[in-house]
């Protein structure tokens, strides 16, 4: 089991395969995640993406910010338009086309928020996972459909406020729990998957790198925290995102071939309450006896992980 | 050259597919279709196919897979019709958008509900404003050659825009006829390779599919709209040379866009799609009306100029069309209206529904729209048949089941 990294490090700018001057939002936390992304990937990279927030900010034409290949099709179909891509470059190795570059020197990459992952998208993922594609699929996670103004998606915490799970007389916000597409994805035999987040950025980087390693279909799913449907101050984005791991809230681990091999431990791991006050998605939960009951409900949640995955330290 | 034999439709298209040689085969099955992605996978199985094929869960990874790569720079084909069309469609409408040549063949089925297997135009009407040009096959030696001719002008780098070719289920598809269909070598010598514009190599990288700001939108819809409207030369072309190579000729004194057949002069025209041209066909040769079949090949872009051509001193026209859009009327009639605004002639254009759903027309149901368009010629006023539409297969005794009637 590894110690955690240290979040101070400091990274490199050499690589500008993902460049500044986007429309991204200050404190834009999954806009770090595409930086550190393709660090971690390369130039020898081709990029399907979903229609998205990083879509939106990084490709309004004549501009890009993308110095690696890149494609956007639609919101449901980023798995399915690489595994065409990846399937081309199987085929022009076997009939020689010449300029191509050998399948074996491209990183296939599919970028989806999680609402284009866990929701839109999942037939479109399934069926590459099941065809075996050797495709990298990573969801930068920020809890619900920011791109279109904060509403919910299945990855959208239980008791998170959002304009379409708001709390109310007779609401205390989304009243589902959390959909667990890492498991869904090593069920569909994922040689890697793995969970970071962007308070771990070399974590999140070696990640990335690992799951290169391995052929065939891997997901990382990567917490990346939006200040403006999370509510909080743009310069706390990567605080937050630490204390979502440091709450055992976002477990950091990853599964190879089915097995469990890696897990982050957490030492003193903090109550999940100290996560849900720094953002005011979950305010309303503090304000009433019910509310309360939802925290409850999440520690318990936790806990129990906590215990399955051997995340205390 | 090959040799003729007989060949259902479907495994026929499946045999032209192999000859064009994609680079990527990706299709999920749905009848009437079923048999094409059937043999192509058969012909994969047996390593006669060369390029991946693709066993997608759905159509709508199958469009979006060969649009991931076609954007890679491959040569890609798919197949299928109806739901699994609409299923298709909103990657399809990308496909266009981003300029990228995609072949399908669409066995032409009714869409749902009720839900139905059999064979209408439907499905491929409703896909009819995406940018895709469409070509209607009257016959399986046409569906087979039309695959070509849709390589040659949807990868033409002018073009550059997703081809379908509609040929009708279970009509065609699941019918025995005689056929010729292309060696790979023959094939080769009349397609030329992919020349994309840009792909995704890694090694110049490039950015597809951005978004369009209000500033640039509007152009990339008229792109759109330019290149359909040029690929009318680029079909001509493509069907000259496909008949100077394999002698056998598509509407070439119409440029590949549409076929007549009859009298030149002739006082009456029926206008159709498909498969039903043969049925016309058979009932005009000895038919004692002064009769002509016009039989769009392509409906997009829409042979307006040489339907003019084709229609200009008849008196009076029947579309039959096996499609209707609620609301209004069959949309080829209503088409074929707009092309004739403000030509020299003007003909009493009548416009029929049937065929939908596999109901069956038969020679006498062709012969009662002669007879009543040979009546419009006799009584003049053409305007009179705007906005009127007969739907002469339908059954009044079913209507009075129908629970939200007045």
């Amino acid at each position: 089991m590894s110690s955690p990294p240290d979040p101070d490090a400091v990274l490199s700018y050499d690589d500008t395969l993902f460049t500044p001057g986007h429309r991204a939002c200050a404190g834009c936390a999954p806009a770090l995640a595409m930086r550190h992304l393709t660090e971690a990937t390369g130039e020898h990279t081709v990029i399907s993406m979903a229609t998205g927030c990083m879509e939106v900010i990084s490709s309004p034409f004549p501009e890009s910010s993308w110095g690696v290949s890149w494609i956007h099709d639609v919101f449901a179909n980023a798995a399915g338009v690489a595994s065409g891509i990846e399937a081309a470059y199987r085929a022009f190795d076997r009939t020689a086309a010449e300029e191509f570059t050998d399948h074996d020197d491209v990183n296939f990459v599919v970028v989806a928020g999680d609402g284009a992952t866990f929701d839109i998208g999942i037939r479109s993922l399934s069926g590459m996972m099941d065809r075996g594609h050797d495709i990298l699929y990573v969801c930068y996670d920020n809890e619900a459909y920011m791109n279109t103004g904060i509403q919910r998606s299945s990855a959208t915490p239980l008791g998170a406020s959002t304009s379409t799970s708001p709390p109310g007389a007779e609401s205390l916000g989304d009243d589902t729990s959390k959909k667990d597409m890492p498991a869904i994805a090593a069920a569909h035999g994922c040689s890697y998957v793995a969970s970071a987040s962007i308070g771990y950025p070399q974590d999140f980087k070696q990640k990335i790198e690992r799951a290169l390693e391995h052929d065939g279909p891997k997901y990382v799913q990567v917490q990346a925290p939006c200040m403006l449907g999370w509510e909080f101050d743009p310069a706390e984005a990567i605080t937050v995102a630490q204390l979502a791991v440091e709450t055992g809230l976002q477990p950091l681990f990853e599964v190879v071939d089915g097995e469990l091999v890696d897990v982050m431990r957490i030492r003193d791991r903090k109550p999940v309450r100290e996560y849900l006050d720094c953002q005011g998605r979950f305010d309303h939960l503090f304000e009433s006896g019910e509310g309360e009951e939802v925290i409850e409900q999440l520690q318990e949640f936790v806990d129990d992980r906590a215990d399955e995955l051997g995340l205390d330290a | 050259m090959g040799d003729r034999t007989m060949l259902k439709g479907d495994q026929a298209v499946a045999a032209g597919v192999r000859s064009a040689q994609p680079d990527v085969v990706s299709a999920y099955p749905i009848t009437p279709q079923t048999g094409i992605v059937e043999t192509l996978s058969k012909m994969h199985a047996d390593g006669q196919l060369d390029g991946e094929f693709l066993k997608v869960d759905s159509e709508f990874n199958a469009a979006s897979s060969c649009i991931g790569a076609s954007a890679a720079g491959a040569r890609v084909f798919s197949a299928t019709c109806s739901q699994g069309l609409k299923l298709m469609s909103e990657p399809l409408f990308t496909a266009a958008g981003m300029r990228l040549p995609v072949v399908m063949a669409v066995a032409n089925r009714s869409l749902s509900a009720p839900i139905s297997i059999w064979n209408d135009h439907t499905d491929a009407f409703a896909e009819r404003d995406g940018g895709m040009i469409q070509f209607f096959a009257k016959d399986v030696q046409e569906a087979v050659d039309t695959v070509f001719v849709a390589y040659r002008v949807a990868e033409d780098p002018t073009i550059s825009l997703p081809a379908l070719v509609n040929l009708d289920g279970f009509i065609l598809t699941h019918v025995k006829e005689p056929v010729d269909v292309p060696d790979e070598a023959a094939v080769s010598a009349y397609l030329p390779d992919r020349e994309p514009f840009a792909t995704l190599d890694p090694s110049d990288p490039t950015t597809m599919g951005g978004v369009g700001r209000p500033e640039h939108w509007t152009e990339a819809r008229y792109a759109i709209q330019e290149a359909m409207l040029r690929s009318r030369e680029v079909i001509a072309d493509a069907t000259e040379a496909f008949g100077d190579q394999f002698g056998r000729e598509y509407g070439l004194e119409y440029d590949g866009m549409l076929e007549t057949i009859g009298p030149a002069d002739a006082d009456l025209a029926l206008v159709c799609l498909g498969s039903l041209s043969g049925t016309v066909e058979h009932v005009i040769a000895d038919h004692p009306a002064d009769v002509k079949l016009v039989r769009p090949r392509v409906i997009r872009p829409f042979p307006a100029e040489q339907l003019r051509d084709a229609l200009a001193g008849v008196e009076a026209v029947s579309v039959m069309q096996k499609e209707n859009s609620p609301g209004y009327q069959g949309s080829l009639a209503s088409e074929l209206k707009s092309a004739l605004y403000g030509a020299d002639t003007q003909p009493a254009v009548r416009s029929y529904v049937l065929g939908l759903a596999g109901r069956d027309v038969s020679h006498d149901d062709v012969e009662a729209v002669i007879e009543e368009t040979a009546d419009a010629a006799d009584e003049g006023h053409p305007r009179r048949f705007l906005a009127e539409e007969r739907w002469p297969q339908l059954k009044g005794d079913l209507l009075e089941m129908e629970v939200t009637q007045a």
